[in-house]
């Protein structure tokens, strides 16, 4: 399970964004320093992404995957789970990535998982973060008694042990895709809301938003068109660790067995792969290629999350190592 | 003071929440799992367990509240009922039994990791482009990107089955008679480094990026820039003034990072068939032996709780402006 | 006490700065903050350093003790230190320079002391490794030094967080003259303070210099405190120097547009009321070139004549303007 640290780096980053006061001065500024028109944060967001290589390589990794997802069907026509009796093989110019022990074949297997994996970590991902957003900014918003409660409600779920919550509740729910997704909503939008709580609250202190409540606008308007826009690259780390978190606790749930053993997902792959003694028998095929896809796509998207942290904190960005007193002539 | 005691306040609430959570999971979800579990181990058990045990899961007719006290005075007086699949043995008996184990491989792992996170995030940060700093980060993410238990299965196949370095299950040989001798002790360290190794890999990552980036915040600091002006020695500037301020958000996360490692450890014990709670969560859910797994969440939350005050406490005396208050 | 009774103590300069050039180097655009400039401090003075927000006057400072962090980069020039060349010093050389040699109150001097040790620590620690005092030595001598800025030594103990403003200003200060440095450095000393602390810290400030003879670089955006406490003092704008001379020359009879306008824009101490004139909306200078000399020891860039009218209504007979046009003043 890689990633119940949930949006740490990101919530460390959010953190160092301290305002770095530009010096307002009535005088007129020196030609030299003349401070840049202010860009609007999300296109220099959106810009900063474009060419930023992290960035670039992890949308490169996730569009391949998800074209993979897509044309699973047209790639490997018919059932991937079929037991046939090619028992066992290693990889070979038929099978690329060889057969299970009940003869399935393992590329089919892999590139099938990804729809069901896909699928959970993406829905996870833009509901926990939507569920976030909502208590987010209904904690900074309204302040007071709802913020002490909703807050309160998020450290407890941020602090009851993530895993053992999902095996408790996964346990007594029937089995099924949709209690996976629910159950990991569950347990995951907590670290959402957290880091946007905090990040709306320092929006809603801003001026222009003490102006759009005195000037009487409806506060439904003033949550999404005021605030939310500009918090708009946390909502964007804070999806991507969502999405990372998603599809790395739907494998746990799945490997412990848990999830819908019917569908083929990555989890599943490799809940059959540790039941079918794969590992035992030496068949490192069948384990392999599931757990480096989740990796893959998991590293994919913590670069891009990586990548925003980057551009919206210019402290992070790599430097070149010069030093000072060789400069100098 | 304050400060703990409204930390400890949060901590009963929370604790009191997954009583309830406790309570309700039998009683309102669909299905009636009580009944299928009854119906598995029906016959071994004699009339008033079995009377006792649908009091505890909510196969009762006394309204809800009643229900509900009774469930408080029961978990408060430590009556948890008896384990289904290892019955009659009461379910705080296997538990203990069973507690150690855990604390040993999750505690080793959360502190080497925590411990060796921070360190290099601190080295990274102090030298900013430098080797430790532009190679590890991606790495560990990398490694960190593979779930828990494929990294320990990979682990398990590669140097237990294939170079034959570990052993492959069980937290101690079987028919070696747990004992404080140097053969047990030695026995069980050996089956302990493989199981903690992969935790610590999968977590370093985010306790070194943690700390690197706090550290880089934290070097921007005007008292950095005093102590650098200052004169003092770059070993004291870094550990003294930056490392020391860095590392209270760190501390922070220390608690949050253990509810993590439980999680890991749940899996990384699977795979290793390491006789900890979450080897026997799992078993319980397989066993559908809810008293159990009812016990073990509650045992879990309990010991997250209880860690994250020891951290508070340790906060307030790291950090003196909490102390003041 | 007005300037021209102090003495300027030897001309023996402690501090040479010479065509320093210094530049935040960014990803898309870089900003030469600091742009050729030259002056010099003799033993004992108080030399000070004005000029609007921005103008670069911190990125001096930080120059001179090597604080320098990315993305700034020492583009040119030379700092030397009572003969020394400090942009040439070694880590441990320049380790040992800092505080000992050169030691600084920083604008923001109430974040400049480390939140989670004692103030006794964050002085002792300059004793011990400088000095090699043991720790009792250092913490009878921090305690001294509190005394010195009138903090009760039981502070010691304290947390900065614990202090007053006034108090955390005043213990950065005793830091500063802790080892007894040939120069200090005060950036905006007192900026954040009410008037009345201010006016007791720069007291006590000038009481050590007295009492210590330190020479000091004195930045501040209080005209009237500067010209009140300095010998000689530096206008800057953009980067550049635009006029430096006694501080009594300079208050008396200031040459160029934009010192005329910047002690304009505060009132004269003494003397017939005055309306407070500002620089013209949207004038700017630019490519201002080096300074010359006008009287002996007041310096100005040379300006155009034609533009000072807009921007004070004085000025345009005193400008030696012997280079094109320089001044900019945007019609409006
Ligand atoms: N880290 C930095 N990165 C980029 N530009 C910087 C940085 N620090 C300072 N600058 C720029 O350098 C110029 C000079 O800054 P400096 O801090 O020296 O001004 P100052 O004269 O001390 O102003 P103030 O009176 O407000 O303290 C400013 O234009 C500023 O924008
Ligand atoms: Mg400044």
């Amino acid at each position: 399970m890689t990633t119940y640290i949930d949006p740490s780096p990101s919530a460390a980053a959010a953190a160092l964004e301290s305002p770095t006061a530009a010096p307002a001065s009535g005088a007129p500024a020196p030609g030299s320093a003349a401070a840049p028109a202010p860009r609007k944060p999300r296109q220099g967001l959106v810009h900063g992404l474009l060419s930023n290589s992290k960035a670039m390589v992890g949308a490169a990794i996730l569009l391949v995957f998800i074209a993979l997802a897509l044309l699973a069907p047209v790639l490997f026509p018919g059932d991937p789970s079929r037991i046939t009796d090619m028992a066992g093989l290693e990889p070979s110019a038929e099978h690329w990535l060889g057969t299970t022990a009940k003869g399935q074949d393992v590329m089919a297997l892999t590139i099938h998982g990804a729809r069901s994996s896909l699928l959970v970590g993406l829905t996870v991902g833009f509901a926990s973060t939507f569920v976030g957003i909502l208590v987010g900014l209904a904690s900074a918003y309204f302040g007071k008694f709802i913020d002490e409660a909703l807050s309160l409600v998020t450290n407890v779920f941020l602090l009851l042990p993530g895993l053992p919550l999902l095996v408790i509740l996964a346990a007594f729910l029937p089995p099924g895709l949709g209690t996976v997704i629910l159950v990991l909503i569950v347990t995951g939008w907590a670290g959402s809301a957290r880091v946007l709580r905090s990040q709306a609250l320092s929006i809603r202190s801003k001026d222009f938003v003490a102006a759009a409540v005195v000037s009487g606008e409806r506060a439904g308007r003033i949550m999404f068109r005021e605030i939310l826009p500009n918090m708009a690259s946390i909502v964007m780390g804070t999806l991507l660790a969502c999405v990372i978190y998603g599809i790395g606790a739907q494998a746990g749930l799945e490997f412990l067995g848990l999830g819908d053993v019917s569908t083929v997902s990555w989890g599943n792959n490799l809940f059959w792969a540790g039941n079918e003694g794969a590992l035992m028998t030496g068949s490192w095929w069948v384990f392999v290629p599931s757990g480096v896809c989740i990796a893959l796509v998991a590293f994919a998207l913590a670069l891009i999350n990586y990548a925003v942290d980057e551009v919206t904190n210019p402290r992070l960005r790599k430097i070149k190592p010069v030093s000072e007193g060789k400069a100098a002539k | 003071m304050r400060f703990i005691l409204r930390r400890l306040g949060f901590y009963l609430i929370a604790f009191w929440v997954s009583i309830t959570l406790n309570f309700l999971l039998p009683r309102f979800m669909p299905g009636d799992p009580v009944s299928r579990m009854f119906a598995r181990s029906a016959g071994q058990m004699q009339p008033e367990q079995i009377e006792a045990l649908r009091k505890l899961l909510g196969v009762d007719s006394r309204p809800i509240w009643e229900q509900y006290a009774d469930y408080l005075h029961n978990i408060v007086t430590g009556n948890m009922g008896v384990s289904i699949t290892r019955f009659p043995t009461p379910v705080t008996e296997v538990i203990a039994s069973q507690i150690g184990w855990t604390l040993l491989l999750g505690g080793t792992a959360l502190v080497i990791a925590a411990v060796v996170g921070n360190l290099l995030g601190i080295l990274a940060a102090w030298r900013r482009g430098g080797a430790i700093d532009s190679a590890l980060p991606p790495l560990l993410v990398f490694i960190g990107s593979f779930p828990y238990f494929w990294l320990a299965m990979g682990a398990l196949y590669l140097f237990g089955v294939i170079l034959g370095w570990s052993p492959l299950r069980h937290a101690f040989t079987d028919g070696l008679e747990p004992a404080f001798s140097w053969e047990f002790i030695g026995d069980a360290g050996a089956h302990l480094v493989l199981p903690a190794l992969t935790i610590v890999l999968v977590s370093i990552g985010g306790w070194m990026l943690g700390m690197r980036n706090t550290m880089i915040a934290t070097n921007a600091e005007d008292y950095i820039t005093m102590a650098e002006a200052k004169g003092l020695k770059p070993g004291r500037i870094m550990f003294r003034y930056a490392a020391r301020n860095a590392m209270l958000p760190s501390v922070t996360s220390f608690g949050m990072g253990l509810g993590f490692v439980v999680g890991g450890a749940l899996l990384t014990e699977v795979v290793f068939a390491y006789p900890g709670v979450g080897y026997q969560l799992l078993n319980a859910v397989q066993g559908l032996d809810y008293p159990l797994m009812q016990g073990l969440f509650l045992t879990i939350t309990a010991a997250v709780l209880l860690a994250n005050f020891l951290v508070d406490i340790l906060y307030v005396r790291l950090d003196p402006r909490v102390r003041a208050s | 006490m007005t300037v021209s009774q102090v003495s300027f103590g030897s001309h023996e300069p402690v501090l040479e700065v010479k065509d320093l050039t210094v530049k935040y180097v960014g990803d898309t655009r870089s900003t030469t903050a600091v742009d050729r400039v030259s002056f010099s401090i003799g033993t004992g003075e108080i030399f000070g350093l004005a000029g609007e927000s921005g103008c670069g006057k911190s990125t001096i400072a930080n120059t001179i003790m090597r604080l320098l962090k990315d993305p700034a980069k020492i583009a040119g020039g030379s700092i030397r230190f009572g003969g020394k060349d400090v942009l040439a010093m070694g880590p441990e050389e320049l380790r040992r320079f800092r505080w000992q040699d050169v030691a600084m109150v920083f604008q923001s001097a109430m974040n400049s002391l480390n939140p989670v040790l004692t103030i006794g620590e964050q002085i002792t620690d300059i004793y011990t490794t400088h000095a090699g005092y043991s720790r009792k030595e250092s913490l009878r001598r921090a305690a001294e030094l509190l005394e010195l800025v009138r903090i009760d030594p039981v502070r010691l103990k304290s947390y900065p967080h614990q202090l007053s403003g006034g108090m955390r200003q005043r213990a950065v200060i005793a830091m500063a003259v802790a080892l007894k440095p040939s120069l200090l450095i005060l950036d905006e000393p007192t900026t954040a303070l009410d008037v009345v602390v201010q006016q007791e810290i720069m007291a006590q400030i000038k009481e050590l210099q007295h009492e210590l003879g330190f020479s000091v670089l004195f930045i501040t955006h209080d005209m009237s405190l500067m010209v009140e406490l300095s010998h000689r003092m530096a206008v800057m704008y953009g980067g550049r120097i635009v006029e430096t001379a006694k501080a009594a020359d300079i208050h008396t009879a200031p040459q160029h547009p934009y010192t005329q306008a910047l002690m304009g824009a505060f009132p004269p101490l003494t003397g017939p009321r005055i309306p407070l004139t500002g620089l013209a909306d949207g004038v700017k200078f630019h490519n201002i070139p080096d300074l010359a000399e006008v009287t002996p020891g007041h310096f100005v860039a040379p300006f155009a004549a034609t533009d000072t009218a807009s921007a004070h209504n004085s000025a345009a007979a005193c400008g030696p303007a012997t280079s094109p046009a320089l001044l900019e003043g945007a019609a409006r």
